[in-house]
């Protein structure tokens, strides 16, 4: 009298013992059933992924107390869901630092004009700052139908507090279904803070969103497991459902000049004495791979280079095509590149229209970094490098004569 | 000087797989570390101990099995080590383990007042960075996330300065304590254990705390108190498989010549 479990089936995911109101389901490895609990209600057999759980009785009959239990459990669901409906409408923060906004909250916006489009809500864009009205236009044409503004000199740097505390007011007073946020380092911090407050599903870094359109679930596709696994990942009972997205992960879409929207000017109240960390100073990096985000054309040195030494092999091809010199992990760890030129899973993530990948494995936490670059160009000595699975060009070989015979071919092909 | 550091076991990433057949996790075989930004943020609390005198207490959440990286943190240099661990926990996203860690900190400061709390900027198998900021929220205290430096702590009017890192940019900023850091490896340079903190590691047991020492809310732990679950896992796509320009070994100047010629008709490579 009880769900069964197809033990091979099963992923263990655990959706079936967050539905069941009974607490009759448990995971130990796979899902267990306590048979004791279990109604035979079916709600975990509808929600299982992976078609691991399945009735196979009718559903018992009940005593009178066991249906009001069921219906007792049934209507305090519906009461819940009926409290989701409240939220409305996909929302966008627009990250700005001193008055200049961050790429990524465009193609956020691309990505939510996709959503709000799905389940024909409005498209709004969250812009906070201490003068930050002159991005408000630039937030329409990227597609926003209306910007809520709050400006305060607090809100001038960013700190996590007043930040935190503007977005959880404006939530709790508007409460949207969806909110999305950029990766960055400043949205990571606000997004934990928020979503804590709010006390919502947030998931990170998402490559892929799209809404369930029955259930206006937004399914967020994210990799695991440094890059190993790809995980979709559901907000089933709270709102607003929360997700941040890299830069350069999704495309950023075409300004549409003179597109109009609505402006609304929202008044947060924010005591500075209530803080308790405050700036001192900023320093600005000088010269550190600033650009590497935004370069069209990356050359990446590898292990496989060798040496310190012949990185300049390859700075003269960046050079040649204004490119920007990048590194793997491997590099990095060698201390031949720094840090901040680090692509992949813990450094930068790029998308540039050319990648030439010179002496790069291609270990999966590197790919996760680079892989959505128009075209990718594999360098490497040993045919059976990883990289040259993904690559749109490879060339088995030593990247001491290519990337010379490149260097020389373009320069004689560009006149340059 | 108390201070607490999060520490997370977890699986060596990059030897965890997907069945391309089945979509399920292949879980055989894959050793387990402490989160390598962990590490750095013991380092970091047993350096400060040895500057300002104190204690270093770390904590972590996780099956009965994370006792080891208990152990590692004892190696280390810290002072004790608390384990939450308890059956109804598992299962916790983000949401519900930044609570219970606040919990077990909170339980920890009525034994013993906390002037730190440091946690790694992220662990490497969920790579979220969400539970740092989350205990900060859940324990009212500020909140310093990407710490590359300790620049100064005054014990006496309760105020640390940090540089944190950004994208573009160092940030200094000053702020009340008690207050949560999350660590970026740039902080510094894990030491060699000593012999005698290795041998008293070996040794070492930690103390474990379950759901009924911390008093917690069963609606806000393991998957119950989650918003969030799994919907879905599988092998990521693969990228299409390109072409091999061949003669890169014989002939580079004309497999060069011929990338070069089909780059330039994608136009991506303005000719000038």
């Amino acid at each position: 009298m009880a769900v069964t479990v197809i033990e091979k089936n099963c992923i263990a995911c655990g959706l079936c013992v967050q539905t069941c109101p009974f607490e009759a389901l448990e995971i130990k490895g796979d899902v267990v059933v306590d048979p004791k609990k279990c109604t035979n209600c079916g709600d975990c057999v509808e929600v299982c992924p992976a078609a691991a759980l399945e009735l196979d009785e009718p559903p018992k009959e009940m005593s009178a107390e066991e249906i009001m239990d069921v219906e007792e459990h049934e209507d305090a669901a519906k009461d819940k869901k009926d409290q989701l409906k409240e939220y409305r409408g996909v929302w966008v923060f627009i990250e700005q630092v001193g008055g200049i906004a961050a790429p990524v909250s465009w193609e956020l916006l691309g990505a939510g004009t996709r959503l709000a489009k799905q389940i024909d809500m409005e498209l709004v864009g969250i812009l906070l700052g201490d003068k930050a009205e002159h991005l408000v236009g630039e937030a329409f044409a990227y597609g926003a139908d209306k910007v809520y503004l709050v400006e305060h000199p607090l809100l001038k740097d960013y700190t996590t507090e007043p930040y935190t505390q503007a977005l959880v007011s404006l939530a709790k007073k508007y409460k949207p279904e969806i909110f999305l946020l950029g990766a960055t380092s400043l949205g990571r911090d606000l997004a934990g803070a928020v979503a804590t407050r709010l006390q919502t599903g947030l998931t990170a870094d998402c490559t892929e969103l799209t809404v369930d359109e029955s259930s206006r679930y937004l399914m967020q596709t994210r990799p695991a497991f440094g890059g190993n696994i790809m995980a979709t990942i559901v907000c089933r009972h709270k709102r607003p459902q929360m997700a941040s997205v890299r830069p350069r992960v999704m495309p950023m879409p075409s300004k549409q000049e003179g597109r109009h929207g609505e402006l609304v000017k929202e008044n947060v109240e924010l005591r500075a004495e209530g803080y308790t960390s405050k700036i001192i100073e900023i320093i600005e990096e000088k010269g550190s791979a600033v650009y590497l985000d935004k370069a069209e054309i990356i050359v990446a040195a590898g292990r496989g280079i060798g040496s310190k030494d012949n990185l300049k092999i390859l700075q003269d091809l960046a050079d040649t095509l204004g490119g920007t010199m990048a590194a793997s992990r491997a590099a990095v760890d060698a201390g031949w590149v720094e840090h901040s030129y680090q692509v992949g899973q813990t450094g930068v993530t790029v998308r540039p229209k050319i990648y030439f990948a010179v002496g790069i494995s291609g270990a999966i936490q590197h790919l996760v970094g680079m892989q959505t670059s128009d075209v990718i160009v594999a360098i490497n000595i040993d045919p059976e490098a990883p990289i040259f699975k993904f690559a749109t060009f490879g060339l088995v070989g030593d990247f001491a004569k290519i990337v010379p015979a490149l260097t020389n071919e373009f320069k004689k092909r560009l006149g340059a | 000087m108390h201070i607490v550091v999060c520490v997370k076991q977890v699986p060596d990433t990059t030897e965890v797989r997907v069945d391309p057949q089945t979509n399920t996790l292949i879980r055989e075989g894959v050793s387990s570390i402490i989160n390598p930004y962990d590490a750095h943020a013991v380092e970091e609390a047993v350096s400060l101990k040895k500057r300002h005198g104190g204690r270093v207490t770390v904590i972590s959440m996780g099956p009965p099995q994370a006792e080891e990286v208990i152990r590692r943190s004892i190696a280390m240099g810290a002072d004790k080590g608390i384990l939450l661990s308890d059956r109804n926990f598992a299962g916790s996203d983000t949401l519900a383990t930044s609570y219970i860690l606040a919990m077990g900190i909170i339980k920890i400061t009525e034994e013993h007042p906390v002037d730190l709390v440091l946690c790694g900027k992220q662990a490497i198998d969920g790579d979220t960075a969400q539970v740092g900021p989350g205990i900060a929220v859940r324990l009212g205290m500020p909140l310093l996330t990407y710490v590359m430096k300790i620049e100064s702590v005054d014990l006496s009017s309760r105020e640390i300065k940090v540089h944190r890192k950004l994208e573009e940019k160092k940030v200094l900023v000053a702020s009340r304590m008690p207050a949560v850091l999350t660590v970026v490896k740039d902080i510094n340079e894990l030491s060699y254990s000593s012999l005698p903190n290795l041998l008293r590691a070996a040794r070492y047991r930690a103390i474990i705390w379950s759901q009924q020492d911390l008093e917690v809310d069963t609606e806000q732990i393991g998957l119950r108190g989650s918003p969030t679950s799994v919907s879905k896992i599988f092998a990521p796509p693969q990228r299409g498989q390109g072409e091999i320009i061949k003669g890169g070994r014989d002939n580079p100047e004309n497999a060069a010549r011929i990338l070069v010629d089909k780059l330039l008709k994608t136009k991506i490579i303005a000719n000038k």
